[in-house]
């Protein structure tokens, strides 16, 4: 509570909303003790008379009553007419939706379904009918407008309650033996109240403007008793000749519902708690690049050559050190993989490869990934854009998610050529049908046509793959490409990219947490964790012998098909959090061979020809660094 | 398609006989005797029975509506007494002007809501992004009818842009430019609520979208950012909002009450607030169903072109 107090008193706009509204209802309610005059007593001599006037602060209206008073007095009015509207509706309306939600069945049914018709009315049509058969009259808009919003809680607050009386406390509840109504005012009803209050403060603004406005139109408060709606419907005779009789209770209208508005955002983003952790930023077009320190000098080596690339998120006040210091290069025609457990960094940093990690939360604070010697990290954007997908190619995970649902497959291979290349359209449709064939897609020709959603897991992977040769590119980066598929599919996604790269000699960067995958199609392996890479190699040495401890788990936990000498282990313990990594190794508190000097400080990667470690005491005393020797 | 739009309209036949429940539900809420509430209290007793046999009303509740029903399927939504010509015809020659009105300012809105919604969610936190929300605001708690007087005042009698109200000017008009000038204040003001509301949504759908995936698979093509906006992001949030402009329609269609009463348009809601001070029922009634209907009318389009938009609906 206090919580969300202090965040709706972050939110300045929210604040000033709640003191507005404070003060005009502070003043509206005191009307009665307030020095003002009688908001009914006409007096012809003085009809229109401007605002500052002797005796009349804010003028006269068409029979000479004091404006002042009558805008105060039409405030309490709409306010409090406002308001009961919103609590009627929402009692009533959340007491059907509370009964429908909870009971479920036929009772849901019928009560839905009238709920539906409700709402199938234009929302004022149905207030003016109600008024209509009850006659105009403040009493009978205010019945109006309520009854017209009750269908809006009983929805919402319908939903809210199916989700929670499916949950284990309600049944707990009824299993000790508590009665329907027990249930529904001491388990239910706390849970939905804050739905209520978010409706609530998002209703009240739109019930006080529908109840002025059904007396603007005469249905309403009836003369001489004026609320805000009703005099500016009096007043509008007199728009042109006496404009201020006007202004005076518009503008009341709109600083009330303004002041409301302001308030339920508040209210509303507080209550919500996606807003809270920031959820809701929109990505930018490229990672967010502050680096601090030296820049890696280029022109580096290979196709692609990351140096010391580091890259965090900034959530809050917390530091997310996802990728730390990773230094890798890919050969021309070399796939190199790169493993880890889920959560060591290893899909980060080949985002960060053309920044295309989301920004917010994401930052590349340190390092430089360079191609053919310039550094992709410090590019502009449009230049990073140019590569994208023409020279660096992504091959990505899930691929339902990852390709447009509301486009056709071959639209998408389209674009991606017709985004770099000037290409015609019959020739574009050649061209991706192509594609498709080269992914092995059985009839290509109609297959183009289809949407994501009606191919297969395998037949989307492939689209996905064709759509990264598009452009026939130097380095495609697939992050873990084959995890959600069945592993016959796996196989034969695999011996595709194989293929692909010797025809075309490809350069692959192959991102996957399975070791089976890089024995079949890497020549080399980094193997990542805590943000940073432990071990790297040729990936027969690190498989035959592996440095690091962990390297040495991680390849335990394949199973050998026909072997059963070896058995399977889990890696006991949980990677750490890398927004508190320990002091020395990241993976000594799970290491079976730990020692004090582990935990002393940073550990390097040792090179030593082919083959990096980052260990004090590594599997192999050739690889032990020459200190602890 | 054509079977999806078939299906459409035959699931809206029990939402249109629902409707005429409930107006006639409502109707049947009038306090005491109906026939002495219109013709008032002087009314002599012979003349109140007249009245009562006229409108079928000494026959039981069941029974009068399905003569109520029955007597519109086949267009007759019986005569209205305060203005003596039949109901129906009323309300079609009211309704060409609502539809002028609100079709205008549906458009209006429905443009100039999603382009402010989107370039808001691609500046967010910008500039653009704060003066749109600051002036979606104001839209949203402005009451229409406040702001067409004003709107009066500005440009009608200081500026002396435009004409002050009416639909054709009374001599020499007629013409389309004559119908655009009279429509241009009425349908704007009409419109701002719906732009602030369509803009909200608008925004927050696109915001929710560009986290996606497969917006990050379009960046990683090397779509640029425009292409990303407009071609990927919007079409995907085009499916929240949608539903959000079928809704919206409805709140212009009948908000145009206001609006028609502030520039003395002749449109239905004007009929409606005559009809409702002269007790005059039977155009009341007729009057809300008809609209409602086309509003459920409507509501179909807004369902077709939903599944045009996203395949995976199955027609």
């Amino acid at each position: 509570m206090i919580g969300f107090v202090r965040l709706l008193a972050r939110n300045q706009l929210a604040l000033a909303g709640g003191v507005v509204l404070a003060i005009v209802v502070v003043i509206a309610a005191a009307a009665p003790i307030l020095p003002l005059q009688a908001p009914q007593v006409t007096n012809t001599a003085d009809r229109f008379l401007p605002p500052f006037s002797d005796g009349h602060l804010l003028g006269t209206d068409h029979l000479g009553r004091d404006l002042l008073s009558r805008l105060i007095w039409g405030t309490r009015l709409s306010l409090s007419v406002g308001f009961a509207a919103a609590v009627i509706a929402a009692v009533i309306g959340s007491a059907i939706g509370i009964v429908a939600g909870y009971f479920g069945g036929r009772i849901d049914n019928v009560v839905m379904r009238g709920v539906d018709m409700l709402m199938a009315f234009p929302y004022i049509l149905l207030a003016l009918a109600i008024v209509a058969a009850l006659g105009p009259g403040l009493l009978n808009a205010l019945i109006a407008v309520a009854a017209v919003n009750i269908p809006f809680f009983a929805r919402n607050i319908r939903g809210v309650t199916v989700g929670i009386a499916g949950r284990e406390f309600i049944d707990a509840a009824r299993l000790s033996g508590k009665g329907h109504l027990a249930i529904l005012t001491t388990e239910l009803l706390p849970n939905v109240v804050p739905v209520i209050v978010i409706a609530m403060s998002t209703t009240v603004g739109w019930m006080i403007l529908e109840t002025a406005g059904l007396s603007f139109l005469g249905l309403g408060s009836q003369p001489p008793v004026a609320d805000l709606g009703s005099m500016l419907g009096e007043a509008r005779s007199a728009l042109i000749t006496n404009p201020h009789t006007s202004l005076v209770p518009g503008l009341m209208i709109f600083v009330i519902v303004m002041s409301i508005n302001l308030l339920g955002d508040g209210v509303r983003d507080a209550l919500d708690p996606r807003l809270r952790s920031g959820a809701l930023s929109r990505p930018q077009p490229a990672t967010t690049v502050r680096r601090t320190g030296p820049v890696p000098d280029g022109p580096g080596a290979g196709a692609l050559d990351l140096q010391r690339l580091e890259t965090r998120f900034h959530v809050g006040r917390r530091v997310f050190r996802a990728v730390n210091e990773v230094s890798l290069t890919v050969g021309r025609g070399e796939c190199v993989g790169l493993i880890g457990e889920s959560g060591s960094g290893k899909s980060v940093t080949a985002l960060s490869v053309m920044k295309l990690v989301s920004s917010p939360p994401g930052v590349i604070t340190g390092g430089a990934v360079f191609r053919e010697g310039d550094d992709l990290v410090g590019a502009r954007h449009d230049t990073l854009r140019r590569l994208r997908g023409d020279r660096v190619a992504y091959i990505f995970q899930d691929p339902l998610s990852t390709l447009h649902p509301l486009m056709r497959v071959g639209d998408q291979l389209a674009e991606a050529i017709r985004v770099h290349h000037a290409v015609g359209r019959d020739a574009l449709r050649r061209r991706a049908v192509e594609l498709l064939k080269a992914v092995r897609i059985p009839n290509a020709e109609s297959r183009i046509d289809a949407y994501p959603h009606q191919l297969s897991g395998g037949m989307r992977q492939r689209v996905g793959i064709a759509m990264a040769l598009a452009n026939d590119p130097d380095i495609i980066i697939a992050d873990e490409p084959t995890t959600a598929l069945d592993v016959t599919v796996q196989a034969q996604i695999l011996a595709l990219l194989d293929d692909l790269r010797r025809e075309r000699g490809l350069s692959i960067l192959f991102i996957t947490h399975d070791f089976g995958v890089v024995a079949q199609l890497c020549d080399r392996v980094a193997v990542m964790y805590a943000g940073q890479i432990v071990e790297e190699g040729p990936t027969g040495e690190v498989l035959d012998r592996p440095g690091h401890p962990y390297t040495r788990r991680l390849i335990a936990c394949v199973p050998e098909l026909g072997g059963g000498r070896r058995q399977l282990h889990a890696i006991p313990g949980l990677p750490p959090a890398v927004d508190a990594l320990p002091a020395g190794c990241a993976f000594a508190p799970r290491c079976d061979k730990t020692r004090d000097a582990c935990r002393q400080g940073p550990i390097a990667l040792e090179r030593r020809g082919r083959r990096a470690v980052r260990c004090l005491y590594p599997e192999h005393a050739a690889h032990a660094p020459e200190a602890a020797q | 398609m054509g079977a999806y739009i078939l299906k459409r309209l035959v699931s809206a036949v029990p939402v249109l006989l629902g409707i005429t429940v409930i107006v006639f539900l409502i109707m049947a809420m009038i306090p005491g005797d109906p026939a002495t509430a219109i013709l008032g209290s002087y009314a002599t007793p012979d003349n109140v029975e007249k009245l009562n046999r006229d409108l079928g009303l000494d026959k039981p509740l069941v029974q009068r509506y399905f003569i109520w029903l029955g007597n519109m399927v086949q267009g007759d939504f019986g005569r209205s007494f305060s203005l003596n010509r039949p109901v129906l015809d009323e309300i079609l020659e009211r309704f060409n002007a609502t539809l002028i009105l609100a079709g205008t300012s549906f458009v209006i809105c429905a443009l100039l809501g999603i382009l402010a919604g989107v370039v808001s969610a691609a500046r967010q936190y910008g500039l653009a992004d704060k003066a749109i929300t600051f002036a979606v605001l104001i839209g949203i708690s402005i009451p229409s009818f406040f702001l067409g007087m004003m709107m009066i005042l500005l440009f009608a009698v200081n500026l002396r842009w435009l004409p002050v109200s009416g639909m054709y000017a009374i001599y020499g008009g007629g013409d389309l430019p004559d119908l655009l000038r009279h429509l241009a204040m009425p349908a704007t003001a009409l419109a701002v609520v719906a732009t602030g509301v369509i803009a909200r949504l608008s925004r927050s759908a696109m915001l929710e979208v560009l986290r996606q995936d497969f917006i990050r698979t379009a960046r990683a093509k090397g779509v640029p950012e425009r292409g990303v906006i407009w071609r990927h992001a919007l079409k995907a949030a085009m499916v929240s909002i949608i539903p959000v402009l079928g809704i919206q329609a409805g709140f212009v269609l009948s908000g145009s009450v206001y609006i028609e009463i502030v520039f003395q348009w002749p449109g239905v809601g004007r009929m409606l607030v005559d009809a409702i001070l002269t007790r005059d029922i039977l155009l009341v009634q007729g009057g809300v169903v008809f609209v409602a209907a086309c509003y459920v009318m409507f509501n179909i389009v807004v369902d077709v072109a939903q599944s045009l938009l996203d395949p995976r609906i199955k027609p």
